[in-house]
This record gives structure tokens, C-alpha cells and sequence, in this order.
């Protein structure tokens, strides 16, 4: 049986049919918030139960036990706060107790019952979140930014952001009837930022040793120079699916998700999310959503050991490479041999030589995937 | 624990809540000498984790399958249309 969803139901706060109809037209005549559209794939997500049990922003309550305890009020483990901050004269009209209407780019996306208005400290949340308030941690940073006040209450989602990977957008009731049909018991997700390189596919294939089915779950948001283009990202996995993987073992569906680099406790986050799309594992890579030296290497599974009743196994999978010697795949549990036997995947060797034209060697990455990836004239953003 | 927070233009403090659950002293003394070298640090963090282990089991297992058999058809529909089946 696929995984029950985080709180035991799948939260649905998408407006369908006449109600959606009659909310659009009460939207008009509602306050209007502009959001950024990282905020509003959060939106998306608590609509279509990616972050269940939300139901929408956090209130003062939820934030501060989520920031203390990492835990909802209900005992719940959940670790990355889900907010709306908004600015002082965005919300001099509006009281606790009314309807708003949320918006990105003018176009009117949900409804929310504002149920509290509060302050935030950002250098706390920074603290709590990040374990650091370093201006140069990017999430630190994005914190610092934050508008002053955050709105908490329920939203109904009314209309969607524009999407351009729609054909490849799984909600999570889809999800789980997919693996149901599939006759999947037992599946592990696995998030991703990049295209597969053979260190990827090894450890997708340790988890496919003892699961039914491997759910690959490539973030798409906003990238920084240097990245792969989402679409190269696709085309690559679709690519060493449809070549290196039995029939019917993988699933690929995209996650609209602003990355915050919390390191830990996103880890335990991304945990949850893939529980809620059906996954009973999930795949915690070394320094998962880590970024420059913030966290241990191995913090982000250490974490897991405060939550018992998470729902979800973790799996952790050792970092691994190439050995010579054993002409193949290994890591330090699997393999005796040291030094220049043993082949590292660097992700930034591997772009490094894309950029340059050169074909990275297959004991790197699958011919097919370097010919996906170079069969695009820009796989990389640019600067 | 000061939460450090902001409500409205007061600080407010956010207090743990807990309670007081009895336990025979026995058990209390045999939970003591298991937890040596676990890095729990109370006899409570120990029980606390375990109940939540043992809790969220059976939480689960009371859970009902969340869909309608129309909404499985409706998804499924899609997921052929789309070549996920």
C-alpha cells in the first residue's frame, strides 16, 4: 500500500466547477495581495495536498511551534515554516476575520480567510530555520528580505500559474492511484536538480534493489547560472529511463518548489512532501539541500532520528563512484579499494566539460544522456 | 521558552505544553539503564519517542483510502492520457 498521506488525509483546497465559479467572481470584490511566485507554487502545493495537512499560510501558533519544536500544534512532525509575509500597507484595509484574494502578475489565484495577522522576527526564523542569520546563506538572505508582517488562515485555490511542464505535473491523488495501478507497494523518491549522472542512477538502483518502483522527482523553480535548463533535465531522465531502467520500476513527475537550502530540516521537509505523494521512502542524499559549509555533511541524516512517527523511511545511501578495480559502480561499503582506483562523479567536471563540447567518459555518464543533453544548443542558464 | 515572536505589537511567550503520565518506578528503572549510551537525554525524550514510534502505527493503520472509486476513474483517465499508464 502506498504511503497515507501526512496527517492521515490528502488536503484538497482547489475550487472545481460552480464553486470555483461563484469564488472567482467573489474574488473581484476582494482586498488583492501581490505574490511572488515562489509564494504562490506554495499556494499550488497546499491546494493540491503536496504539503498536507496545511490548509494554508501558518498562523502564529503553527509557526512558532513548527520553528521551536519542529513539530505542528498536534504533534505532527513538520520542519520548514509554509508563510505569507506581506508589507504594512498591503494589509491597512484588511482585519482578521476577512476574505482576500491572492495574486501573482494581477491574476487572481486563490482566496484566503485571514485568520490572523502577526509580526515576524526575521533574524529568529533565520536562527531557527537555518541555524545561522549569515546574511550569505542564501536563505538567510531571502529570509532577511521577507516583508514584516505574515498573514495565517485557509486558502481555496481558484486559478493555477501558467505552467510550462504541465504533461509532466503529477498531483499527489494522482500519484498514488499511479503507483496503486502500478502494483507498487513499496516506493522510493528520489529529488533531484540535475541531469543523471551515473552516481545518480546507482543510487536510484540501491533503492530499486528492495522497493517496487523509484519515484524521480526533479525541482523546478528558479535556477542560478551554471544550472541545467529544466527542460534538459526532463529530457535527460526520460532518456536513462527509457534506456537503463526495466519497464515499469520508474515514475517521473516534476515538483514546482522554491528550494530554501535549510539543509536538516529541509531534508525531514522533502521527506514529508514525497510521503504525501505516496512514497514510503525517501532517498536523503549527503548534505541534502545543503549549501556551501552550513551543515555537516551527514546532518541531514542525523535529524531523522527525532522523528520516530514521520511516516516515511528514509534511506541512506552512501556517496559512490566508479572503482577500476571492480569495473564498477560501488561505494565505501561496497568496495576495499583507495585512491586513483576509484573514479568521483563531480557534477562540476561533468558541466564543465558539456560546456567545453567534450563528451563526459560513460564511466560518468550514459552515452544517451550526454547526447539528450547536447542535443540542446543552451543546456546550461547563463550568467 | 521565549519564542521571541511578535504578535500584533506585544511579545508574546510561548510556553511547552506537557504533561504528567505514571509509570510504575520499575519500568521507569529498567527504561533508565536501557538508555545509557543512546543519547537520550531524560527518561521522558526516551518514552516520548517511543509513544510517538508506537502511536503514529496505529494512527495509521485506522486511516481509510482517501478516494472515491469516480475520482480514481476521473485520475486515471488522466494519467492514460498523459502516457503514465
Amino acid at each position: 500500500m502506498v504511503s497515507i498521506p501526512h496527517g492521515g488525509k490528502l488536503t484538497n483546497r482547489v475550487a472545481e466547477g460552480e464553486t470555483r465559479i461563484q469564488l472567482v467572481e467573489e474574488a473581484e470584490e476582494l482586498p488583492k495581495i501581490e505574490m511572488e511566485i515562489e509564494r504562490a507554487l506554495d499556494l499550488e502545493n497546499i491546494a493540491y495536498g503536496v504539503y498536507s495537512p496545511l490548509e494554508g499560510y501558518m498562523t502564529y501558533e503553527e509557526l512558532s511551534s513548527v520553528l521551536e519544536d519542529m513539530r505542528l500544534p498536534n504533534d505532527l512532525p513538520w520542519t520548514i515554516p509554509i508563510i505569507l509575509d506581506v508589507d504594512e500597507e498591503d494589509i491597512s484595509d484588511i482585519r482578521e476575520g476577512d476574505d482576500i484574494c491572492l495574486t501573482n502578475k494581477d491574476r487572481p489565484l486563490a482566496l484566503m480567510r485571514v485568520e490572523e495577522i502577526y509580526r515576524i522576527n526575521k533574524e529568529f526564523y533565520a536562527q531557527m530555520v537555518f541555524k545561522t542569520t549569515n546574511p550569505e546563506h542564501p536563505g538567510v538572505a531571502k529570509a532577511l528580505r521577507m516583508r514584516s508582517f505574515l498573514l495565517g488562515g485557509p486558502i481555496k485555490l481558484i486559478n493555477e500559474t501558467p505552467n510550462p511542464y504541465e504533461r509532466y505535473t503529477l498531483r499527489p491523488a494522482e500519484t498514488r492511484v499511479l503507483f496503486s495501478e502500478k502494483g507498487w507497494k513499496s516506493i522510493a523518491g528520489f529529488q533531484t536538480r540535475n541531469a543523471p549522472h551515473l552516481g545518480h542512477e546507482y543510487i536510484q538502483k540501491s533503492a530499486l534493489v528492495f522497493t517496487d518502483g523509484i519515484f524521480i522527482n526533479p525541482v523546478i523553480g528558479r535556477k542560478k547560472p551554471g544550472d541545467y535548463r529544466d527542460e534538459v533535465i526532463l529530457k535527460a531522465y526520460e532518456t536513462l529511463i527509457e534506456n537503463y531502467y526495466p519497464r515499469n520500476t520508474a515514475v517521473m513527475s516534476i515538483l514546482r518548489y522554491e528550494m530554501k537550502y535549510a539543509g536538516p530540516r529541509e531534508a525531514v521537509h522533502h521527506a514529508i512532501i514525497r510521503k504525501n505523494f505516496g512514497c514510503t521512502h525517501f532517498i536523503v542524499g549527503r548534505d541534502h539541500a545543503g549549501v556551501g559549509d552550513y551543515y555537516k555533511p551527514y546532518e541531514a541524516w542525523e535529524i531523522f532520528n527525532q522523528f520516530p512517527d514521520l511516516g516515511i523511511t528514509p534511506l541512506f545511501i552512501r556517496e559512490s563512484f566508479y572503482c577500476r578495480k571492480c569495473s564498477g559502480m560501488a561505494n565505501e561499503k561496497t568496495c576495499p579499494h583507495r585512491g586513483e582506483e576509484r573514479i568521483r562523479f563531480s557534477g562540476t567536471k561533468i558541466r564543465e566539460m558539456l560546456l567545453r563540447g567534450e563528451r563526459p567518459p560513460p564511466e560518468f555518464m550514459r552515452p544517451e544522456v550526454v547526447d539528450a543533453i547536447l542535443s540542446f544548443k543552451k543546456p546550461f542558464i547563463e550568467g | 521558552m521565549n519564542i521571541q515572536l511578535e504578535k500584533d505589537e506585544g511579545k508574546v511567550m510561548r510556553s511547552r505544553k506537557y504533561t504528567t503520565v505514571s509509570i510504575p518506578t520499575t519500568l521507569h528503572q529498567r527504561i533508565k539503564t536501557l538508555m545509557e549510551g543512546t543519547g537520550f537525554k531524560s527518561v521522558s525524550d526516551y518514552v516520548t519517542y517511543i509513544l510517538r514510534e508506537v502511536v503514529s502505527m496505529h494512527e495509521r493503520e485506522r486511516m481509510a483510502q482517501p478516494f472515491s472509486k469516480e475520482d480514481v476513474e476521473r485520475i486515471k483517465k488522466k494519467l492514460r492520457a498523459l502516457g503514465y499508464l
